[in-house]
């Protein structure tokens, strides 16, 4: 800024004037950014530094901290017999989640992107989904899948592919199944935006020089959308892993991760150990663990986002 | 195939798309209106023989609803409010000036942006319980601010920063100064970012669930989100309640969010909307 740069300009009197100068430099951009800087670091960073500190700490189930425990939580953590369960599970979880969601997606978009009547209210149905509570979506999926009056056994009755009602919900397989089409179904919208908006930035000319050279419909998508659609496709697909990896309210509202933990991902899993079993400390480590994944997942973001360009 | 029938199979495909994202929503509405006696009933109707309207100004009786929702309004709108104020400022200067440390903040925005509360909940409550603001909303609404900050500054400053600098610097020659000039030129232009920033901070904070479910504990501090599977439970199942008020809930936020979808596309290829 002006004061600044005049004080940085001016002639060099003596050593703590010029110290003095630096400082202002340096300091110069503090009353812009420190709101900003203090909330972050006092709310987002501070449970991460906390989160750690918890995860050896001995704490009672009231909440009283009783001292260190070394890596005692984290033996506990790795002693628990459902744990490998549960971490598998959650990469089934992440992985089946995305893939489909990004497969339909790519079909989605180029329909939202296509020109017809009513294209305006279809891209408007499609947004509901993302703007509504996740938790609310899940419940109406509860509902439909109710054993005695959900709308989908009704339906399948009705047409005479099930005999009697089933109890979707009470079958982990099952379940886990109707969760991640629930989840599947809550991260189109947001993917398929991301594409639509992909392919928007395609300039028309590449179209125009492919049909010049006589290019077939097929080869098109393949040899130049598709390459073309990659930037926005990765950070899309790192953003949904790590949204996937952290949703909460379709497991809670649906099964509550059950029975025992036969439909736990990491997230209901940690939540479980800390406000169901009152074991803190152990799943302060349990959530130590799961932060690092994410962090490994904000690492190939921040890549993919420098490749793009975001950072510049 | 000609192009009339390609556009008609496209248009059928596209409204059959639109069904199907809304038929979750459809049987929403249908539940809601139903008489708590059609509920129980195996297997379920399609739609209620009666129809209950009276459900939705029921609801408002059978639950402390008013509360809840002053509850919402409260922690989304206050943290939308301490959200924009700490990110105009830093996007703004952030988005003009080159200093010491520009590159680090903006790494620090773009890396706190992907945290979730989810994977923090634990550090969250631990924090809360430290600083005695369980139970409170102040808690909820630094919560909800601090977690969608980074994104706010992240698109304010890409709209600031498309504002050619020469364009201030005529308003600011004009005599308006340099607030001046920020508050004329630069942010009625920029203003396509700050309502998507707002919209999306109002919306996350409005849906937010896990922090609100750890956080919150009477009855009267609680948020929608949280009062509102209150009404199914193993004591009580009042299903018509539970979709009556999701609806209250849901419908406000679709038609924000549907007001800013023309400015989502441009979000959406800085590669920076959650």
């Amino acid at each position: 800024m002006d004061g600044v740069s005049i004080a940085g300009r001016g002639a060099p009197a003596s050593r703590p004037a010029r110290l003095l100068a630096r400082l202002r430099v340096l300091l110069a951009p503090l009353p812009w950014l420190a709101p900003a800087l203090l909330l972050i670091g006092a709310v987002v960073l501070w449970p991460v530094v906390e989160m750690v500190r918890t995860s050896f700490l001995a704490i009672s189930s009231s909440g009283a901290t009783l001292g260190g425990a070394g890596t005692r939580n984290y033996k506990d953590l790795f002693d628990e017999p459902d744990l490998g369960a549960v971490l598998l599970r959650t990469l089934l979880w992440v992985v089946g989640i995305v893939v489909i969601t990004t497969v339909l997606s790519l079909a989605l978009g180029q329909l939202l992107n296509a020109r017809f009547p009513g294209r305006r209210v279809v891209r408007w149905a499609v947004i509901v989904p993302w703007a509504a509570s996740v938790l609310m979506t899940a419940l109406i999926w509860r509902w439909m899948l109710d054993n005695d009056s959900g709308v989908v056994n009704r339906l399948l009755l009705d047409l005479g592919l099930v005999d009697e009602p089933v109890n979707w919900l009470a079958h982990p397989g099952q379940a886990m199944a109707w969760m991640m089409a629930v989840a599947v179904f809550v991260t189109l919208p947001f993917t398929s935006f991301v594409i639509l908006a992909g392919l928007q930035s395609i300039p028309p000319e590449v179209y125009e020089a492919a049909r010049v050279d006589g290019a077939s419909g097929w080869t098109t998508y393949l040899r130049i959308t598709l390459p073309l659609l990659r930037p926005a496709l990765l950070i899309g697909t790192i953003i949904n892993c790590i949204n996937v990896f952290n949703n909460f309210p379709i497991i809670w509202s649906m099964t509550q991760g059950g029975p025992q933990h036969a439909t736990d991902t990491s997230t209901t899993f940690t939540y479980k150990i800390a406000f169901f079993d009152q074991h803190v400390g152990e799943s302060a480590a349990m959530a130590v663990v799961n932060f690092a994944l994410v962090l490994f997942m904000v690492a190939l973001y921040l890549r993919a986002a420098r490749r793009s360009g975001a950072t510049s | 195939m000609t192009r009339r029938w390609r556009v008609a199979l496209l248009a059928g495909v596209g409204w059959l798309v639109a069904l199907f994202f809304l038929a979750p929503y459809v049987e929403m509405l249908l539940t809601a209106l139903k008489p708590e006696h059609e509920l129980t009933r195996s297997p379920g109707g399609y739609v209620p023989s009666h129809w209950q309207w009276s459900n939705f100004t029921d609801v408002w009786t059978a639950a402390p609803l008013w509360t809840n929702l002053r509850v919402s309004l409260t922690v989304a709108g206050g943290s939308t409010l301490l959200t924009l104020l700490c990110a105009l400022p830093a996007a703004y200067y952030s988005a003009r000036n080159r200093f010491r440390g520009r590159g680090a903040f903006l790494v620090l925005v773009l890396v706190t942006q992907m945290f979730a509360p989810t994977a923090l909940v634990v550090g969250v409550y631990r924090e809360a319980v430290m600083l005695n603001l369980t139970d409170t909303l102040e808690a909820l609404i630094l919560v909800n601010a601090a977690f969608n900050l980074p994104f706010c500054v992240w698109i304010l400053h890409g709209s600031f920063s498309s504002v050619p600098r020469e364009l201030e610097e005529a308003a600011f020659l004009d005599g308006t100064g340099r607030i001046g000039a920020l508050l004329r030129v630069t942010l009625p232009v920029s203003m396509p970012g700050v309502v998507t920033a707002v919209v999306y901070t109002f919306i996350a904070a409005w849906n937010e669930y896990i922090v609100a479910l750890t956080v919150s504990v009477s009855d009267n501090r609680k948020p929608l989100t949280v009062a509102i599977p209150s009404f199914v439970t193993q004591y009580q199942e009042h299903w018509q309640y539970l979709f009556a008020t999701s609806l209250i809930a849901i419908i406000p936020v679709v038609v924000l969010f549907a007001l800013v979808e023309r400015y989502l596309i441009g979000g959406l290829t800085a590669g920076s909307v959650k």
